[in-house]
């Protein structure tokens, strides 16, 4: 180290101040976005928006309520596929997997999690829409499902491999079967870290638009079947987004608003679950 | 969760004995789903994509002709699209990243780190049909009336920057997906620094290094290859990404140098006429590109979790 120390603390100051820049360019473009989706979003949105279906094009007015039923619903029949799957399967990955097996399906599920949505939506189309001969919810929350179980998976995991094993060992050793004991204690003494999980997992689903363009393909009806297209919040932004009306525009926006709102109280949730755990 | 699941009172020992059975059967058919939603969409992929395979061969990938009336299929523009807008993005991307992870966890104070961090975590969060209608309705027309005309005007005799201003353009994909992989690699570049063991850094301190001699010599080379991956992750996601690109890229299949005219990508194409689709022909052209983007993206992620997790695991980290 010959370089003076007057060049030294330069450098440091310098590296230190691009690498503050480099932060705010990072967070100043995400700042902008929320801000936009406030302000726009705050001006549209209204109790129309909740109870009304969109208006066909040139009526202004309308709102977006069968979409937000629409995802409810199809988010609702993914967490029933996917919940129980994602759930168990890391019971098997946490109290039975040998650890070549497990780490194979870890890692699947890691790589899975990251392949592009709109492929979910291309399988869920060739199993479900062709045989059936035509679009629906079902097929929808298939999609969305399959998305839903690696991410379960993983978080589940974690928080199960946190439960001391002396726990299980007293259940065992009080002659309560492994099932029991799985189910009852080490699941029970985890809940809140599940639950952390199983929020994220629902609140990543819950803006997914690319898997249900092809599957639940969208309604400007009230469709409550679950056999037949149906309308979902991302869906319907997606479509008035790129519509060429100003006060379609304005539902994106509300519908946008409505969305974030609905992922930031889920993820706050899911964080306050986290935090208990942590604090016990 | 459990009260519903143990309705049936073990009584019997034999019984208990079968519950556990059950378990362990139901937990194994489960676990195992996720090797079997990979197969599924391996296999299916590739038997509705065979027409096109059989029909075109190695041109589908050469030939730059789309045309659904006549069953030409060739999915170049598709491909270039996806590279050029993917990688610059990450271009961009990953030092910004990297500067603000290491920011985060080395430079600014405790505090406002546990503020930051928890944020840039949310707005990774954000559905990407969100960033795309902020791109489509305010980035693509601010583009329009200000970045590209000053391109234009100034780098004009670049082959980048020439033609019209159309706001909706590759470089409005690359912006939007610059600002959507920066929270996935920033938020794992963290985990992955702060897995560096403060010995390490205690050791560069005490030699007298200044906090940017620590950071370079002791904490990115510790964290290196997490952070390639985290980068490699960060393109994974970039080349997969649908919606926002669809609503921002301009849809028209053309190869052109500029960053100013429209182009289309895999994702986007798959998207916007998959729906419908006429001929068996163009579904199985559609089928192959969503098959050549499985497979990359499948390529991406195996390499990027292997990365992370090298030092993720070794350092007895969490999952990243």
């Amino acid at each position: 180290m010959m370089r003076s120390v007057f060049l030294r603390n330069a450098k440091n100051y310098l590296m230190t101040g691009m690498m503050l820049a480099a932060t705010l360019a990072v967070l100043i473009p995400l700042g902008l976005i929320f801000f936009h989706i406030m302000k726009m979003g705050m001006s549209s949105v209204n109790l129309d928006f909740f109870t009304q279906i969109p208006k066909p094009t040139g009526e202004t007015g309308g709102g977006m309520a069968n979409g937000m039923l629409g995802s409810l619903l199809m988010i609702g029949m993914a967490s029933l596929i996917g919940l129980p799957v994602g759930i168990f399967g890391a019971i098997y990955l946490a109290e039975f997997g040998g650890s070549k097996v497990s780490t194979a399906i870890r890692f699947s599920a890691d790589v899975l999690s990251g392949t592009p949505s709109i492929i979910t939506g291309m399988v869920a189309y060739t199993l479900l829409v062709v045989p059936m001969k035509g679009f629906s919810a079902l097929a929808g929350s298939v999609a969305l499902a399959m998305i839903m179980i690696p991410i379960v998976l993983r978080t589940t995991e974690e928080q199960l491999k946190l439960v001391p094993g002396s726990l299980r060992e007293a259940s065992l050793a009080l002659g309560v079967p492994m099932w029991r004991t799985t189910l009852r204690v080490t699941l029970r003494s985890a809940l809140s870290g599940v639950m952390t999980g199983v929020l994220l997992a629902i609140a990543r689903v819950a803006g997914e638009t690319a898997p249900l363009l092809f599957t639940a393909l969208g309604n400007q009806f009230w469709g409550k079947d679950l056999t037949q297209p149906m309308a979902a919040l991302p869906l319907q932004i997606f479509s008035f987004a790129i519509a060429p009306y100003e006060d379609w525009h304005r539902l994106a926006w509300a519908g946008a608003l409505v969305l974030v709102v609905v992922m930031f109280g889920l993820s706050l949730t899911a964080r306050y679950f986290g935090r208990t755990r942590t604090g016990e | 969760m459990p009260d519903t699941q143990t309705t049936a009172p073990p009584e019997k020992a034999d019984k208990r004995i079968n519950g556990d059975l059950v378990f362990k059967f139901v937990t194994t058919v489960f676990a195992f789903s996720i090797l079997i939603i990979l197969a599924l969409m391996l296999a299916e992929m590739t038997s509705e994509s065979l027409p096109a395979i059989r029909k075109f061969g190695h041109k589908f990938l050469t030939s730059s002709d789309w045309d659904a009336v006549q069953g030409n299929f060739g999915a170049l523009p598709y491909l270039y699209g996806s590279v050029i807008s993917s990688v610059l993005a990450l271009l961009l991307a990953t030092p910004l990243s990297i500067g603000a992870a290491i920011f985060i966890t080395e430079i600014c104070p405790k505090k406002v780190g546990a503020w930051i961090a928890p944020l840039v975590e949310l707005l990774a969060a954000i559905p990407s049909v969100i960033y795309g209608l902020w791109g489509v309705l305010v980035m693509a027309p601010w583009l329009q009336s200000t970045v590209q005309p000053f391109l234009i005007e100034h780098f004009g005799f670049l082959p980048f920057f020439q033609g019209a201003p159309y706001g909706v353009s590759m470089l409005a994909a690359v912006f939007i997906l610059m600002i959507m992989v920066v929270p996935i690699i920033t938020s794992i570049s963290r985990e992955v620094l702060l897995t560096v063991p403060s010995s390490q850094k205690e050791a560069a301190i005490a030699l007298g290094a200044t906090h940017w001699e620590t950071i370079k010599m002791a904490i990115l080379p510790y964290g290196k290859s997490g952070i390639l991956g985290a980068a490699i992750l960060g393109l994974g996601r970039a080349v997969g990404e649908t919606m926002a690109v669809t609503m921002v890229i301009g849809n028209s299949p053309q190869i052109s140098l500029s960053l100013m005219s429209p182009a289309y990508t895999m994702p986007s194409v798959i998207a916007n006429e998959f729906a419908e689709a006429t001929s068996k022909l163009h579904t199985a052209a559609l089928m192959e590109i969503g098959l050549i983007l499985l497979l990359v993206t499948l390529v991406i992620n195996a390499l990027a979790r292997l990365l992370i997790w090298s030092v993720t695991r070794s350092a007895g980290g969490g999952a990243a």
